[in-house]
């Protein structure tokens, strides 16, 4: 269960820092502002998950919290997939990459949303509806991007191709996960994403080989840098506080 | 014996502004769910607009800081997530201040979110838009085809 939690928060935390890489340097202002805002529902979000996590960890102490959870674990700690630790690529990278997140992650609260557990359902419900313009904003531009100019579709043809094989994780069940489920959630994400990358007349990749390891701890070597960056200050001054 | 009541209580949350749009307190906007008495205590629930608001941490304090220098100290502020926050909870006043201060109210046709009504300077329906995502995560930004001013639209959520 607190694998469970922890794989949410971390998927949300990681992909944020990532995000957050391109504030001040987005394309044109407002869509760096709709990235940095979207950025700032995902780590609301993992805040959410932190915090119920080190709720159900704190049994004997209070030991963990929101704060240590994220910036006091070691990478090989992180069960977040290897799809979200990629560099940011460019533009057409970090856009496909958000609408293919948004749409797993819309699948899979659309379930926890139902869970028995009080506090996911809770946190599941609230975060769908940013997700829902999460989707809507990184859809249309996979659109506009692959069924536009040939120098933009050819960009976004080498994002599908990078990014394809990383997708295969998200359905592939860590020992957190159902089987069954992670099949559903699969067929019903091919659903959704498929005629949306052919009305952007990109390809999907065939025979494509599927990386896995992240959701048991296994990164890639992006990973250990993105967490210097990010854990810096809390390792240099642990418990600085604003 | 406790020191306040509930009635008091509303009444000086009703005076504690939204850090992000000073023309609307935080029961004008909804975040403010339920004040209620509890085992010697006050709790005050409020719930977030956006889980990633900024804002929040800021209205906690607010909120602990007013009641404090009004002799209320028996008191604890609880998030409540479920039900999810939503514009329906924004009061008339607030959305009438709201259109003073020259952001256009969340307004929704058949349930879904038709857009702004009118322009804020002018009242021109006549409007497009610019940006999904505004100047904040809650709103989207426009611009008025007849006076060409852009403006904030406070979207339906
Ligand atoms: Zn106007």
């Amino acid at each position: 269960m607190i694998n469970r939690i922890l794989n949410l928060a971390d998927n949300n935390l990681i992909l944020c820092q990532r995000n957050g890489e391109w504030c001040g340097h987005g394309p044109i202002l407002e869509q760096d502002i709709a990235i940095t805002n979207i950025t700032l529902d995902l780590l609301g979000q993992a805040r959410l998950w932190y915090q119920y996590a080190s709720t159900l960890m704190n049994v004997d102490n209070n030991s963990y919290s929101e704060d240590s959870l994220a910036y006091r674990r070691n990478e090989r700690e992180f069960l977040n997939i290897l799809m979200v630790e990629l560099p940011k690529g460019n533009w057409g990278f970090t856009i496909l990459r958000q609408y293919f997140f948004s749409q797993f992650q819309f699948l899979l609260y659309s379930r926890l949303k139902n869970s028995g557990d009080t506090t996911v359902a809770a946190i599941a419900e609230k975060s769908l509806k940013e997700i829902s313009y999460h989707i809507k904003w990184s859809s249309e531009w996979v659109l506009r991007l692959g069924d536009g100019t040939d120098e933009s579709h050819e960009k976004m043809q080498d994002a599908l191709d990078d990014l394809w094989p990383y997708t295969g994780e998200m359905f592939i069940a860590a020992n957190f996960e159902n089987e069954d489920e992670c099949n559903e959630l699969k067929i019903e994400w091919l659903q959704k994403v498929s005629p949306l990358l052919e009305e952007a007349t990109l390809n999907i990749p065939e025979n494509t080989f599927m990386q896995t390891g992240g959701k048991s701890g296994i990164h890639t070597e992006h990973l250990g840098y993105l967490l210097a960056e990010m854990q810096y200050l809390q390792r240099a001054y642990p418990d600085a506080k604003w | 014996m406790l020191n306040g009541n509930i009635e008091n209580i509303n009444l000086l949350l009703g005076e504690i502004c939204d850090p992000e749009i000073p023309v609307l307190t935080i029961t004008d906007l909804g975040i403010v769910r339920k004040v209620f008495e509890e085992n010697n205590l006050f709790i005050i629930q409020i719930t977030p607009t956006y889980s990633g608001c900024p804002a929040m941490d800021m209205i906690s304090m607010e909120i602990r800081m007013k009641l404090i220098e009004n002799g209320i100290k028996n008191f604890k502020i609880e998030t409540v997530l479920s039900p999810a926050w939503t514009t329906d909870w924004m009061s008339e006043n607030g959305k009438k201040k709201l259109a003073e201060y020259g952001i256009a109210h969340p307004n929704k046709f058949n349930n879904v979110d038709a857009g702004p009504k009118e322009c804020p300077q002018c009242h021109s329906a006549n409007t497009i838009l610019i940006s999904n995502f505004g100047s904040t995560a809650c709103k989207a930004l426009y611009q008025c085809n007849d006076c060409k001013e852009p403006f904030d639209y406070f979207k339906c959520h």
